[in-house]
């Protein structure tokens, strides 16, 4: 379990975060939704422990995060793949740096490289693959490696609509066979209710909570069903003001 | 260009053809350039081949080729066992490159050349003194691209490398490295083609009678200038197939990358 106790976060000119508090349950899955500048990505990366919090603290399963967190999986919007690193190279990464045998690295990588749909791209190169595919790379990376909690930074952003579609399905899918807690940021409403179990809402300027959205509706979930559609109502209004807000309009 | 190969041939034939008609013309003579027409200057292609061949079978030409290429290893390699760590230092650590950088820059315009007197001191007329005078040609293109490479990195890997458990020496070992390894390998690249332009530099101060680099001021002060030529032109054709088989081995070693 994630918790964040009160945490703020101040640059040297702004506050990216104020007094935000906020919990992840084990097997969780929590949508950030909010308008760019209300510190999305810095809560990720305070999770991650690659900030310092200005005030609060967070706890992953009760141990304090000081330092990188290296029981987070972390996937970002750009991928961020290791280049010179097949696809299979990626995956193994964590395990390799953790001294695991080959043989069961070996084992590890199959199993994640199956599990995200990337069998006969294993020995590509991430120049050789198209968005779809490096992202799928990149949430086996962090899965392979056994993390108590999955970091997403906008992941599916850069992908056009359909594959964005197809990789929230594959999500899904993957988070139901391993479950763990996944901390998913995101612009899109659609993305958030089709996906997550609550929907945190964050105003800007400074970025706090503003309001929680528990998503009861039953999986598999029908993207343009009613439930899904009065959901996605309540959250676009509680969205709608803030984002009117930072963008500077009354 | 559907074949460069033909071109290629082309663009040698015409200069062989151009030599080899200011050879027999004696244009340079008649012109003034050159004051006697026993000089013979340019040579002539045959005999230039013939003087390549006498060289040859009495095993001048092969010795001053093998003593060359081991100047240029022990300068190379000199070259890369210090510039690339001192590239990582320095590209790695800030504090480093302020102390180091104002060094290198003092040092970087000296030419090669400049260095023989000390090459001598130090070293005396040996080998290492040769690979010495490589090596400062050699060594600033090996620092220069590693740290930029190195310097260039994308903070985003290693953040990613980080949250997967990597340490500071493995993040060094397993993302720096392997991240800035197209930089440092096109330093060493640059550095393989800088250092045998000055194996003339270093083998004209006389580290040993053989070198193609000792060879031609040697036939120049005899005025035997088809054995001038011959070397040169040894010189240019084992520059081209060393660049040309490093690059091979670069593209293949790098074939990760985008763009090849």
């Amino acid at each position: 379990m994630l918790s964040i106790k009160r945490l703020t976060k101040r640059f040297d000119n702004f506050t990216a975060l104020l007094d935000v508090s906020l919990e992840v349950n084990n097997g969780e899955f929590v949508c950030l939704l909010g308008p760019s500048g209300c510190g999305k990505t810095s809560l990720l990366r305070l999770a991650a422990g690659l900030d310092t919090p200005t005030e609060g603290e967070l706890f992953l399963d009760g141990k304090k995060i000081e330092g990188v967190n290296k029981e987070c999986g972390f996937v970002f919007q750009e991928y961020v793949l290791f280049p010179w690193r097949t696809a299979k190279g990626n995956i193994e990464f964590g395990p390799e740096i953790r001294g695991v045998q080959k043989d069961e690295r070996e084992r590890i990588s199959q199993h994640y490289i199956d599990l995200v749909g990337l069998k006969g791209f294993e020995n590509h190169y991430p120049h050789e693959l198209s968005g779809g595919m490096k992202q799928r790379v990149g949430i086996a990376r962090a899965y392979a490696n056994n993390p108590k909690l999955l970091l997403m930074d906008e992941p599916f952003g850069a992908l056009d609509a359909q594959t964005r579609n197809i990789m929230q399905g594959e999500l899904l899918r993957i988070w139901e066979k391993e479950h763990i807690s996944v901390l998913f940021v995101t612009h899109s409403v659609d993305e958030a209710v089709y996906l997550a179990d609550r929907v945190i809402v964050m105003s800007a300027h400074p970025g706090t909570v503003k309001e929680i959205f528990e998503v009861k509706i039953l999986r598999p979930r029908v993207r343009t069903g009613p439930e899904a559609n009065a959901m996605r109502d309540l959250i676009l209004k509680s969205l709608g003001t803030e984002i009117k807000k930072a963008a500077g309009l009354k | 260009m559907k074949r460069p190969e033909l071109e290629k041939i082309l663009g040698v034939g015409l200069l062989l053809v151009i030599w080899e008609i200011t050879a027999r013309s004696k244009i340079l003579f008649f012109l003034g350039i050159i004051k006697m027409e026993a000089l013979a200057f340019p040579p002539t292609i045959p005999s230039v081949a013939a003087a390549f061949y006498q060289d040859i079978m009495n095993g001048t030409m092969t010795l001053s080729i093998g003593y060359s290429i081991m100047h240029l290893l022990i300068g190379l390699v000199l070259a890369v066992l210090l510039g690339v760590p001192l590239g990582v230092l320095t590209g790695w650590s800030r504090r480093a490159e302020y102390i180091i950088d104002p060094v290198i820059q003092i040092m970087r315009p000296i030419p090669p050349l400049a260095w023989i007197p000390i090459a001598i001191m130090m070293l005396g007329l040996t080998h290492q003194a040769a690979g010495f005078i490589i090596f400062i040609g050699a060594f600033f293109p090996v620092l220069v691209n590693t740290y930029s490479g190195v310097r260039g990195i994308d903070p985003r890997l290693v953040e990613m490398a980080k949250t997967l458990g990597a340490t500071d020496m493995q993040v060094l070992t397993k993302v720096v490295l392997p991240y800035s390894m197209p930089m440092m390998t096109a330093g060493i690249r640059i550095s393989l083609g800088v250092g045998w332009m000055c194996v003339v530099a270093a083998e004209m101060f006389g580290v040993s009678t053989y070198g193609l680099g000792y060879k031609i001021p040697y036939y120049g002060n005899i005025l035997m200038y088809n054995y001038v030529f011959a070397y040169m032109l040894t010189l240019g054709l084992i520059g081209y197939i060393m660049d040309t088989m490093f690059k091979r081995l670069e593209s293949w070693k790098l074939r990760w990358r985008e763009t090849i």
